[in-house]
């Protein structure tokens, strides 16, 4: 079977710093990993490759220091890389990416086999939207599963797949057809530690490169900015509230007396409401 | 959210205003998605409707409920609850194949009602069932689509002004959808106020139909496993919310945080690192990628208040910071805050608010 693997490079969200003075991002020395959901679809694929045999064949689009990444996820036992990338990608919103994605995973199954499975993550640590997922498969007419926890029966030869997804309030055990697009959950599993001769042949492996042309996207106002429906017009620091936190004085009193005399006289009703539900316990 | 202390430059996308198309300028209206899965209405679509009602009002134009369901009572009622949370008019697709969700006969059922009575703008629940369809139904449209937006607006102009956190939660960011439309946008449960419902009669349906049989559909839906009560946290709504961070220093620590809410009836969470060094799972997480609280009182123990845990916990009437650095930024929207370590101050907090609110708690401790 072939299995392509979307995968993001994000910056190490928790290390971003915003500059005091002008207001912006600053990347410069930002680390960058691959975004941490998607480590959860990969060891997915990769647990399904194992047992049914096939590729794996990973997808990015970014900057070419993307490449870093993809060698990762080679690392990990990725069978193949693919980088898109290309100025035309610049500044695209999610509705643009999945038309670059969708089209390279287009090209993806005419040159390498017709994959049967997408994975993703469940979303990115950077942008957060969750999108990105549900439109690959919307624009390849592919059918989706979301929030994965667990896959269960798999059936090569009479095309459908079972798995377990996450929905409010309960679980739903869902059987549909191959080929599928699905974005698994977070903690589903571990990813490997990956094999010494995975980590030799990852340094070395060729990285597909493919440009905008090179993938076959035959309108490239459908890509980037140009190709995105939504506009940031405005990125602010939120400012503090107008009052800082009032600091407890403890006037000699045990502070944690003194807290509890102050959150009471901030919310005289709690006191009750409190007692009520301390007596229901 | 507040108001920003200067104006930075947009990073990426700029704004261009271009003439709307033609044909997207018939679109007109203020809708919101009304989910509800087995029978109940999720509270965030009467959130939604909510803030639907404040940009219907100042574009002078109706809010509109789209309710998607099994052709029976359930819908029927979440219809006309519809009306009670300020809509003008409602349609409702109901078809018993509707009666579990699935991405393919809700997208189709959404995009039929969009694509015949065009709005301008579509709300959603930023659930996983919202955001399993939003995604699906704005690629479908090719809109735009904003995910977890904490503020909604309408510009003077009349474009939707949808503000989101971005790089993880350390910026604001306001995004529109200028040429495009619906003007699509998700919005997690409680970040938007619960209106009041107001007892109103049921006004005008109009009814949609599917036109789907079951062979149409391929995903089918084996079995439901409903949660375990117990093993529900109701964080979200929960009155009173104790949470940890990294400032409790161990994950021994954490049930410092957990004793405190126990005595206080409440439910526990934390911020962000904790769930990542796998400390707390990650239902306890508070924040933009976790959940948003609305308490009465917010207690928070070690956090040092970035602006992504800050954007979940905003709505909290009364948010009491405890910490050791007096520059940490949670002291810049909490209302009241104590300079102290936390794993000190805790075991003492729930021993006084144990004397305090049980009287009889003396009484036990003796016999």
């Amino acid at each position: 079977m072939h299995i392509v693997v979307c995968i993001k490079q994000v910056p190490d969200s928790a290390q971003i710093r915003v500059h005091p003075v002008t207001n912006t991002i600053m990347r410069q020395g930002v680390p960058t990993i691959i975004n941490p959901y998607d480590l959860f679809a990969l060891e997915a694929a990769l647990e399904l490759r194992d047992k049914f045999g096939g590729e794996v064949t990973v997808l990015t689009m970014g900057p070419p220091s993307a490449e870093d990444s993809l060698r990762k996820a080679l690392t990990y036992g990725a069978d193949r890389a693919v980088l898109l990338t290309d100025r035309f990608f610049a500044g695209a919103d999610t509705l643009a990416t999945t038309y670059a994605l969708a089209t390279a995973i287009r090209k993806i199954g005419e040159t390498y086999g017709a994959p049967d499975i997408i994975f993703t993550g469940k979303q990115t640590i950077d942008g957060d939207t969750a999108q990105v997922g549900p439109g690959i498969a919307k624009r390849l007419g592919l059918l989706q599963l979301t929030y994965v926890a667990k896959i269960g029966a798999l059936d090569l030869a009479g095309r459908t797949i079972e798995a377990e997804r996450r929905s409010e309030g309960g679980v739903q055990i869902l059987r549909t057809r191959l080929p599928c697009l699905i974005s698994m959950l977070e903690a589903t599993n571990e990813i490997r530690r990956g094999a010494m001769k995975d980590a030799l042949r990852a340094a070395r492996a060729p990285i597909v490169k493919w440009s905008a042309q090179d993938a076959g996207v035959e309108d490239i106002s459908k890509c980037g900015l140009r190709g995105s429906p939504t506009i940031v017009k405005r990125v602010f620091a939120p400012s503090p509230r107008a009052e800082m936190a009032v600091l407890i004085d403890f006037a000699g009193r045990p502070p944690a007396e003194a807290l509890i005399e102050d959150i009471f006289k901030r919310q005289p009703k709690l006191e009750a409401e409190l007692a009520a539900l301390a007596r229901g316990f | 959210m507040s108001e920003p202390t200067k104006a930075a430059a947009p990073s990426g996308r700029a704004a261009t205003k271009k003439e709307l198309p033609e044909h997207f300028r018939g679109y007109k209206h203020v809708w919101v998605f009304v989910e509800q899965e087995r029978g109940q209405v999720h509270t965030v679509s009467w959130e939604l409707m909510g803030a639907g009602r404040k940009l219907a009002d100042k574009l002078k134009v109706d809010l509109a409920a789209v309710v998607i369901g099994p052709d029976g009572e359930a819908t029927r009622q979440a219809a006309n609850e519809a009306f009670c949370y300020g809509a003008d008019l409602v349609y409702v697709v109901a078809d018993d194949l509707l009666t579990d969700y699935r991405n393919e006969s809700y997208t189709k059922a959404l995009t039929d009602v969009v694509n015949t009575y065009k709005p301008e703008i579509l709300l959603l629940g930023a659930t996983t069932l919202g955001r399993d369809l939003a995604g699906s139904v704005a690629t479908t449209l090719l809109t735009g689509l904003t995910a977890d937006c904490t503020a909604l607006d309408v510009d003077a102009d009349g474009s939707l002004a949808a503000t989101r956190p971005t790089f993880g939660g350390s910026l604001m960011c306001t995004i529109y959808t200028l040429n495009y439309r619906p003007q699509m946008a998700t919005v997690r449960p409680r970040v938007m106020q619960m209106p009041e419902r107001l007892a109103r009669d049921p006004g005008r349906i109009v009814v949609h139909p599917l036109g789907l049989i079951e062979d149409d559909i391929v995903t089918k839906v084996l079995s439901f496993l409903p949660d375990r009560e117990s093993a529900k946290s109701n964080l979200a709504y929960a009155d009173v919310v104790v949470a940890g961070g990294l400032g409790l220093g161990s994950p021994e620590n954490f049930q410092l945080v957990r004793q405190l809410a126990s005595v206080l009836g409440a439910e526990y969470g934390c911020s962000r690192p904790l769930v990542q060094k796998g400390w707390v799972t990650s239902d306890r997480q508070i924040g933009q990628t976790g959940k948003t609280i609305r308490p009465k009182l917010y207690i928070a123990a070690g956090i040092s208040g970035a602006i992504q845990h800050r954007v979940g916990v905003e709505g909290a009437d009364l948010i009491v910071a405890i910490n050791t650095d007096k520059n940490a930024p949670i002291f810049d929207f909490a209302h009241v805050g104590i300079i102290t370590d936390a794993i000190r101050l805790l075991p003492a907090l729930t021993e006084a608010f144990r004397a305090r609110l049980s009287p009889h708690s003396r009484d036990r401790i003796a016999s």
